[in-house]
């Protein structure tokens, strides 16, 4: 009896080992799998090449097809994405990477917030993309160009996509706090000016639905006013300028008074209570780039569809948008260009946005089907492409720097929302700024 | 080795340990001496140097991944270093120690790591300690019971963490819904001090109770029960029992909990980085659970200062040695005055 129990344990454990080295077993190999879909040069099929691309987040090219087609035109080639999820984790170790010239992919993605850095410390580690075959300087937007260029005329990514700022607002609340809720009536009423915007949110909180707030968040409010500047943090001569530029300090105080008004919730966008207060409707309206149409969907539940509307931002900024860069050291330079330059051209662009909605940053592609007749889900018959691509040409070919953001980080997380924590404004700025000083200094 | 059993310890003379070689007897020619003599320092060099070679492994990945980070890490501490650009190294001195003395920031990540430390660690040996004497008597499934306490400990933080931070939510978290319910007040706990440094603190009690545990429960039970037996017949009650048998055979146990859970407190990083998922290393809008490892996580790989964060990493390592000195003095007071 005694014996057969303990053999009967054994059997038990050594299952349990067997199973569990196989299950290591197997994800090793799934590593093996993927590393060398990533770094072996010339894949064992039939002489071709394989081309890699190191991207954060979800950029679609995959899910648009874009690779299929490619591998169609050009039959030697074969192309693997290697994609980590957060642009938190993929900057520094492409940062490192880059330092230390190894590890690169032969495309690497580049967040537009990571790009004045990338042009200022990077640039000779990267390819010029400006003579590659295949570029089209024309195609894209003056801004996006100038981005992702250096002092001497270097231009080391192309651009993906852009996020032109126009405001989403829910027709029904509008309505029911007694505002118009067309487009275009909308649009005229904070037209040119943020400080209209906020008192418009005036407006509606004195009959809003209860329980709601006129926007999302402080950070929100802050961030469409400083994308909407020439100069935020950095003047043109590579200053750091955020403390003294009147254009910030006024933007940093019209979103405390609307805080302190509580016309703005207390959340932080990104956060899974932000999330909760889309998914039930807690306020009218927010910033939005074409890509927060597809975030705004997600999070939203099925009856809202349609109630939401898109109107003209007071004053036009971008919020987002990558490039896409080829390192000196990559393995397949030239077919690494060659790709770079098919998957930023006005086409694949459209074609992107029609999948993914990411907004070409090539200009070329506004007049295509695909933009002029984009819709949504979310915002009905509402033409977003036309909207939007107002907003991408009326943008400000802003000075972006180097620490961006964390200037910007700095003045939400540690300013702004202070404010509905019922610090004053006051308070929340000197924290701020004693936060990003420290973070700034070397 | 090889099967030669000629390179097994050699007769050294008449009368040694080692059986004769084959052949003994015969006087052995001048070559063979010379053979045997240097099969005799083969044999000698092995057995002195071999030992070295089996632990090697572990100094070479010590030195590699231990010693030599150590060591870069206080010369970086000593230059302007920046990520963007690792190799271009300014000498500054030590003005990256220099100024930590008026960081604000550092003080107040110390403080921080200070109370969480405290209230994190405290409540958890004290109920460590209740659950193990719980656990030490005769239960129905005790290896269940065993078995789940160690289940939070083999959860990884991220999962528990983001659970955490739905519980603790303030607007849709499931606490405040209770508060709510019982008509309270609502409590922000991530952006109130005290909630926030409780809510991180009650992320590390719930990872590292069960674990104590289970350390206090295997020391009860190399308590000799007669102990228990002649203080039952002496009248003692459980609670006598537990007050003047378990707990003075568990000083040194206890003592161990001390210093491993202090060290561990002092390192927390993980559970208020993902107390906040935007505002992770800056812990908090006003840094108010920032602790130290969140703070140089936060210089070095947040804003990029490697000099600046590598001089905070050493200082936390002096920092740590002195925790650890104080850790062992009183530990010898205790067992002196024992």
């Amino acid at each position: 009896m005694r014996a057969r129990t303990r053999t009967a344990r054994q059997a038990v454990v050594l299952a349990a080992v067997a199973s569990l080295g196989a299950g290591l077993l197997a994800g090793c190999a799934d590593d093996g799998d993927g590393d060398s879909g990533g770094s072996s040069s010339s894949g064992g099929g039939g002489g071709k090449t394989t081309i890699t691309l190191g991207l954060f987040g979800t950029m679609g090219f995959k899910e648009a097809g874009l690779y299929t087609e490619y591998e169609k035109l050009n039959p030697k080639i074969k192309i693997a994405e290697n994609v980590i999820e957060r642009n938190e984790n993929y900057y520094p170790a492409l940062l490192n990477h880059l330092t230390t010239n190894s590890g690169l992919q032969d495309i690497q993605a580049v967040e537009v917030g990571n790009i004045a850095e990338i042009v200022a410390t990077q640039a000779d580690k990267l390819e010029d993309l400006s003579k590659a075959p295949g570029v089209d300087k024309s195609a894209f937007l003056d801004w996006k160009w100038a981005q992702a260029t250096t002092a001497d005329n270097k231009t080391i990514g192309l651009g993906t996509d852009v996020g032109p700022m126009a405001i989403c607002y829910r027709k029904d609340m509008f309505e029911a706090a007694g505002l118009p809720s067309d487009r275009d009536a909308v649009g005229k009423l904070w037209a040119g000016d943020w400080n209209k915007f906020v008192s418009v949110g005036r407006q509606y909180k004195a009959k809003a639905p209860k329980g709601t707030t006129f926007m999302d968040s402080p950070g929100g409010l802050l961030n469409a006013i400083l994308s909407s500047e020439k100069e935020k943090f950095y003047d043109a001569s590579g200053e750091i300028i955020y403390k003294t530029n009147p254009a910030v300090k006024a933007g940093f105080d019209l979103t405390a008074k609307a805080a302190e008004d509580g016309l703005v919730g207390a959340q932080t966008q990104f956060q899974a209570s932000w999330d909760t207060t889309i998914a039930n409707s807690k306020f009218a309206a927010m910033a939005c780039p074409p890509w927060m149409l597809g975030y705004i969907k997600g999070k939203s539940k099925p009856e809202s569809a349609g109630k939401w509307d898109v109107a003209v931002a007071p004053k036009s900024g971008n919020w987002g948008g990558s490039f896409l860069a080829v390192p000196k050291s990559a393995k397949h330079v030239k077919e690494a260009q060659a790709l770079a330059a098919w998957l930023t051209a006005p086409a694949q662009q459209a074609k992107l946005f029609a999948v993914q909605g990411s907004f070409p940053s090539a200009q070329a592609a506004y007049t295509s089907p695909e933009v002029t007749g984009a819709k949504n889900d979310m915002t009905g018959s509402a033409p977003i492409g036309e909207i939007f691509a107002e907003a991408a040409k009326s943008s400000p070919v802003q000075v972006i720097g180097p620490k961006d953001q964390i200037i910007q980080q700095g003045l939400t997380d540690n300013g702004v929302i202070l404010v509905t924590k019922g610090k004053s404004a006051k308070e929340a700025w000197e924290t701020a700024t004693k936060t990003i000083d420290n973070n700034l200094e070397k | 080795m090889s099967t030669r059993h000629d390179t097994a310890a050699p007769p050294e003379k008449e009368g040694g340990a080692a059986p004769a070689a084959r052949g003994g007897s015969a006087p052995p020619t001048e070559a063979e001496a010379r053979r045997r003599l240097r099969l005799s320092r083969r044999w000698q060099r092995d057995v002195r140097w071999s030992p070295y070679a089996f632990v090697s492994p572990f100094f070479v990945l010590f030195i590699a991944f231990g010693l030599f980070p150590l060591i870069y890490t206080g010369w970086a501490s000593l230059h302007t270093v920046e990520l963007t650009a690792p190799t271009d190294m300014d000498w500054v001195g030590m003005r990256n120690y220099t100024r930590i003395f008026d960081d604000d920031f550092f003080w107040n990540a110390a403080k921080n790591t200070l109370t969480i430390g405290v209230i994190s660690t405290v409540p958890q040996l004290a109920m460590a300690m209740g659950l193990a004497h719980i656990l030490n008597y005769k239960l129905r499934a005790s290896t269940f019971y065993r078995v789940a306490m160690l289940a939070p400990y083999a959860t990884s933080i991220a999962a528990a963490s983001l659970v955490f931070v739905l519980l603790f939510g303030r607007d849709y978290g499931m606490i405040n819904w209770v508060l709510d319910a019982v008509g309270l007040d609502k409590i922000d706990w991530q952006n109130d001090k005290w909630p926030s440094q409780i809510a991180v603190s009650t992320i590390i009690i719930w990872r590292w109770t069960g674990y104590n545990a289970l350390i206090y429960l295997a020391a009860m039970q190399a308590i000799p029960q007669d102990l228990y037996e002649s203080a039952a017949l002496d009248g003692a009650s459980r609670w006598r029992q537990f007050i003047h048998v378990t707990l003075p055979s568990l000083r040194p146990t206890i003592l161990f909990t001390v210093v491993v859970s202090t060290i561990g407190a002092s390192q927390v990083f993980g559970e208020p980085l993902l107390f906040d998922a935007n505002k992770g290393a800056s812990g908090g809008a006003e840094h108010q659970f920032q602790t130290l490892g969140l703070y140089l996580y936060e210089q070095g790989w947040v804003n990029q200062h490697l000099g600046r964060a590598s001089a905070i990493a050493w200082t936390m390592f002096l920092i740590l040695i002195i925790i650890g000195i104080v850790n062992y003095v009183i530990s010898r007071r205790l067992r002196a005055s024992s």
